[in-house]
């Protein structure tokens, strides 16, 4: 459905043969198509906005090399300032408290209950945790029983109190249970929940001032559109949580979303959800996100080669 | 308790203090638009109808643009959608009138369809409903609790049975017990996996052995958060299995529905529900003009 940033940037530089340098004039037009691009990607409207502006500045005066094509410098710069922008270096959950607490935060659906799986699944097999998972979600049908299922397929005990609809309460008495039978691990799912919605914000607060978490993370389906800033905006100002995961992306989402919510929030993004499956888990990759974002492959590295 | 900006309260504060529509006004639309993810292409088709009505007019000021505005979203809408549903009803010639549900992973299908039985059922109806997501953790279970929630049969397999055999065995269960609605839920799939996306082929062909038909209705639901990538959905769904119906959720949550215009302006699949909550009673019946209405906070 989309064309290429490379080839739309091709295209408008072949108006300006012969130019041996990237000037105002010659970058405006380019920069139209960059804007262009990243707004079909999903990239917040103002977040685009100032990104190219700081691509222009960038790009202005750049000499261009005779081997390389203006349009392939730029988007050379383009990806780099947005790998940079989402990126350093990819940071792990910290752990420090026992047992040490993870709490789960989001929109309905966005892969909230998947993900904890997931995590307790990669901690317990790749860091020797021993997890316990915790079932907080008391509103949607069959919750308790979806998060269960996970914990058997991938052998993690599941806390749950089937007739409570107290989740600060199951949190405290879950964090009981972790210590006494000697779980270092407390991963606590939660019902999905609209950031307008008060009542519901007020309840995950209580969760974290009950639990004081070691990490907060707010999981985001990948494929959100330009809301995804104001979303997590307002559970970061609720939670000032730790990181991001972005979920589905074996989709074909360009996930513009990811670069909107570092630029607002500016949390790490942690993890990556690439499936339904309990090890369909990846740490984040800047560079390979900024090639997405921008609809290419691998036009960077045939830049770097130039 | 939940408030949302509207598109109108977004444009007026976009334009205030303007008497006449020019760049700067056109711009703050632009961005009214693009953030409310109506998408590129269909904003600037929205505004160069705009800029060629000013053109011809001698002059607009901003409350007229309003107007203007509402009147081209109106007709965007009604261009390539076909005629407004009227209410939660089934034609009475098919019978069991069958509807399959499909979309991608957590957009709202199982959710929509105990909102959907609960309005027909209230619509005197009797309903099926056909558990056919026998992959993911407790689906079927939380198709049951939809179930009894509502007072409907639910028929179901084993979790990671065949979909299709589900489908077959609802619909005979259906026809048996004289059963004027059907409904079957399917697992939440990505458009881009091409194995699934046949799954649903094979779903769709095997109720013709029990209904010649059916499917009667195929309906799309599509998460009303959803950016661009809603359109690759359309898409790639049509493709698959003939979607002739649209579904948005979420749309209780900020500042949303431009989505719907975008699809409206894409797609010849008239949009025929809105979510907009979780519970039994938070589903509508869209009407485009009650939709324009709410856009601009009437
Ligand atoms: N393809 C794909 N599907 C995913 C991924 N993560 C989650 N899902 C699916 O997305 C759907 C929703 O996931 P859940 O884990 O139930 O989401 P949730 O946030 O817990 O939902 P609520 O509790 O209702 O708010 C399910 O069908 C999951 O299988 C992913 O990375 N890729
Ligand atoms: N706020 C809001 N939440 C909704 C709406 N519709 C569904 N949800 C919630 O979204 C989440 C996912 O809904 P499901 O019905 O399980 O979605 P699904 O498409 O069946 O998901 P999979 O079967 O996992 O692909 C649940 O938490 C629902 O309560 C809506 O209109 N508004
Ligand atoms: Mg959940
Ligand atoms: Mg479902």
């Amino acid at each position: 459905m989309f064309e290429n940033l490379s080839e739309r940037l091709d295209r408008s530089f072949k108006l300006l043969k012969g130019e041996g340098k990237i000037t105002e004039i010659n970058v405006a037009e380019t920069l139209k198509d960059v804007r262009k691009a990243l707004l079909d990607a999903d990239v917040n409207y103002k977040v685009a906005k100032q990104f190219t502006d700081t691509v222009k500045e960038k790009a202005l005066g750049q000499n261009v090399l005779t081997s390389v094509k203006p349009s392939q410098l730029m988007v050379k710069i383009v990806h780099d300032e947005l790998a940079r922008l989402m990126g350093g270096t990819a940071i792990d959950v910290e752990l420090k408290s026992s047992p040490a607490v993870i709490l789960m935060s989001g929109l309905q659906g966005s892969g909230k209950t998947t993900f904890s799986g997931k995590l307790a699944n990669m901690l317990k097999s790749k860091k020797g945790k021993n997890p316990l998972l915790v079932a907080c979600d008391v509103y949607r049908p069959a919750a308790i029983e979806q998060l269960r299922v996970l914990g058997e397929q991938i052998g993690v005990p599941v806390y749950s109190e089937i007739d409570s609809k107290n989740p600060v309460q199951i949190a405290l008495n879950a964090v009981k249970e972790a210590r006494a039978k000697g779980h270092d691990l407390v991963i606590v799912d939660t019902a999905g929940r609209l950031a307008i919605d008060e009542q519901m914000m007020n309840e995950i607060a209580a969760i974290k001032k009950a639990l004081n978490p070691d990490e907060i993370l707010f999981v985001v389906d990948s494929m959100t559109g330009q809301d995804a800033v104001n979303t997590a905006k307002e559970f970061n100002e609720r939670l000032d949580f730790n990181g991001v995961v972005l979920t589905k992306l074996d989709g074909d989402t360009r996930g513009g979303a990811a670069l909107s919510i570092r630029s607002v929030v500016d949390k790490p993004i942690k993890f990556v959800g690439t499936g339904e499956k309990m090890d369909a888990l990846d740490i984040f990759h800047p560079e390979r996100m900024a090639d997405r974002i921008l609809g290419m492959g691998d036009i960077v590295s045939l830049v770097e080669r130039a | 308790s939940k408030t949302k900006e509207n598109v109108f309260t977004k444009i007026a504060r976009a334009i205030a203090g303007k008497s006449k529509v020019d760049d700067e006004v056109l711009d703050n639309l632009e961005e009214v638009l693009i953030t409310s993810d109506v998408g590129v292409d269909t904003t600037l088709k929205i505004i160069s109808r705009i800029e060629k009505r000013v053109a011809s007019d001698k002059f607009v000021n901003t409350q007229e643009l309003t107007a203007i505005l509402r009147d081209e979203i109106a007709s965007l809408l009604t261009e390539n959608n076909t005629e407004d549903t009227e209410g939660f009803t089934t034609p009475d010639d098919k019978k069991p009138y069958v509807i399959m549900v499909v979309g991608v992973n957590g957009v709202g299908k199982t959710t929509t369809i105990g909102k959907l039985a609960y309005q027909f059922k209230k619509a005197g109806k009797k309903v099926y409903l056909g558990a056919a997501d026998t992959f993911r953790a407790a689906a079927v279970e939380q198709l049951v609790i939809w179930g009894e929630r509502v007072g409907v049969s639910v028929i179901k397999q084993k979790m990671g049975s065949d979909p299709a055999s589900v489908a077959y065995d609802t619909l005979n269960s259906a026809v048996a017990n004289d059963a004027d609605v059907v409904i079957i839920d399917t697992a939440g799939r990505l458009h881009n996996k091409i194995n699934l996306m046949n799954e649903l082929t094979k779903i769709k062909n095997v109720m013709k052995k029990v209904v010649p038909d059916a499917p009667h209705e195929i309906l799309l639901v599509l998460d009303g958060s959803t950016g661009q990538n809603a359109f690759e959905q359309a898409k790639q769904f049509t493709a698959a299995t003939e979607v002739n119906a649209l579904a948005i959720t979420k749309l209780d949550g900020t500042a949303k529905g431009g989505v719907v215009i975008g699809i409206s302006d894409h797609f010849r699949i008239p949009v025929k529900y809105i979510g907009l909550g979780e519970g039994m009673e938070d589903l509508q019946v869209f009407q485009r003009k009650e939709f324009v209405n709410s856009l601009f906070g009437e």
